[in-house]
């Protein structure tokens, strides 16, 4: 008896380090068998906190999640004007239908598309939309345009892990994928009554 | 509905008249076996096996002495048991890092000039022949990974590590696109590689010709490109990650029926 008591905090040691030395593996080949490239440079395989307490099958605990969330909402720029929504849809909607941007073979981090459609469906005559995020169609009939819900909006889009820490949508603004002026026009498509959207 | 009706619509137009346009993949199967008859593939299988037999390289010499695993120039089910451990590289090898080896250890081909090379060019090209080749020689056989062999144990827990490690400008792992059921990238459909039947959908069907760019693409080839969407820097040809997500693929779509060489959108 006494010494499966003393194996016990053993074993549960090793199994500690163990996953501690995979993880350690894991980070170092994570750099090494990378290379840069272009605009796409090493530091791209190095995690943000956000990125580290996401790359499990498991979300982190609720504790963890909040702290993380309320620090990426300190990282969202309002609007100074309060102008959310005055882009142009039309603009919005190039932005939406665009996944180009930031790889390798892109030449400068500006003029990104959003990639919207990668994973919502936006418009609903568009027949080639993703399914990983909720669908957004209708957007204004389905969740309203009041005060809350347009913030809500900007702040989704401009870094969605605030809201989610483990959202699988990229930090838009936060990421320096898009800039405001893209931001607000994507706000347009989604909140526009003549945006093919709201059709 | 109506929806509905117009993807079908679509499908059907992709399928007799304009593949190359594939906007969609909804219709995948009746595509798949429209093309599996004259899988343009073979083209580059008949160049790989002539490669194989080919003397060449500094030291003048062919490929048929290769070790794939099953003993020196047996290509006959080769492939569904890799990535497998090599004793005499003492590493986890991929078929296309270890056709590199044999490239540079029978015929003095240095690996460097593929790993520093490019797509679709050069002798990285020539490597992708020979994948078509040996891939043709295990259609139909069972994918059989060894994960009982320590070091491709140790592969495989970092390629599960690999898959859910989030990174880059925005933020994507694997996961991100592959851990759900029925999931969609625009009009593709996602396989789900956390679930025995999805990875084996993603190894079993790579490398393959791509008929919107009438391009033969291996696993390595498509890895990379997984990662250049994903937003990361650029992964090394046959780096660690490159094999350890394949030993994690391959493992865990263990015992399922590989179709090598596919052919896909």
């Amino acid at each position: 008896m006494k010494k499966l008591f003393i194996v016990a905090p053993l074993a549960l040691c090793a199994s500690v380090a163990m996953a501690d030395d995979l993880q350690a593996k894991t980070e170092a080949m994570m750099l090494k068998s990378f290379q840069a490239n272009g605009i796409a440079s090493l530091d791209r395989q190095k995690q943000d906190e956000v990125q580290k307490a996401c790359s499990s099958p498991t979300l982190p605990d609720a504790e963890t999640m909040k702290r993380l969330e309320a620090a990426e909402m300190a990282t969202i720029q309002w609007p100074a004007d309060g102008n959310y929504t005055g882009g142009d849809w039309k603009e919005g909607q190039k932005i939406a239908m665009s996944g180009r941007g930031l790889t390798w073979t892109d030449k400068t981090p500006d003029n990104n598309g959003g990639g919207c459609y990668n994973c919502h469906a936006m418009d609903p005559k568009e027949v080639s939309e993703g399914t990983i995020g909720v669908s957004l169609e209708g957007y204004v009939k389905a969740r309203g345009n009041s005060e809350e819900m347009v913030k809500y909006t900007w702040g989704k889009l401009w870094n969605s892990k605030a809201y989610n820490a483990c959202s699988d949508m990229p930090r838009n603004g936060y990421g320096g994928i898009l800039t405001e002026t893209q931001i607000r026009h994507v706000m347009a498509y989604l909140f526009d009554p003549a945006s093919p959207v709201n059709q | 509905m109506k929806k509905q009706f117009k993807v079908v619509a679509l499908s059907l137009g992709v399928v007799f008249a304009t593949p190359v346009f594939a906007q969609e993949a909804l219709n995948f199967d009746a595509y798949r076996e429209m093309l599996a008859d004259g899988n343009p593939a073979e083209l580059y299988e008949m160049e790989g096996e002539e490669l194989w037999r080919t003397a060449r390289g500094s030291k003048n010499a062919t490929l048929e002495q290769c070790d794939l695993g099953l003993g020196a120039g047996v290509v006959k089910g080769a492939a569904a048991q890799m990535p497998r451990y090599f004793a005499d590289t003492d590493r986890v090898q991929d078929l296309e890092s270890r056709l590199m080896s044999c490239m540079e250890t029978l015929q003095g081909i240095p690996s460097e000039e593929i790993i520093k090379g490019k797509f679709l060019k050069g002798e990285r090209a020539k490597v992708a022949a020979l994948v078509a080749y040996v891939v043709t020689h295990s259609k139909g056989e069972k994918i059989a990974i060894d994960l009982s062999q320590p070091k491709v144990k140790e592969m495989y827990a970092l390629g599960e590590k690999a898959f859910y490690y989030r990174t880059g400008a925005m933020d994507f792992a694997c996961s991100s696109c592959h851990s759900q059921d029925d999931k969609r990238i625009r009009a593709t459909q996602l396989p789900n590689i956390t679930k025995p039947e999805g990875a084996a959908a993603g190894w079993g069907s790579w490398p393959a010709y791509r008929v919107s760019n009438s391009q033969f693409w291996t696993m390595q080839h498509r890895l990379w490109d997984c990662f250049r969407q994903q937003r990361t820097a650029e992964p090394i040809f046959a780096s660690d990650v490159t094999i350890a997500l394949s030993v994690f693929m391959a493992g865990k779509g263990n015992g399922a029926e590989a179709v090598w060489p596919g052919v896909k959108r």
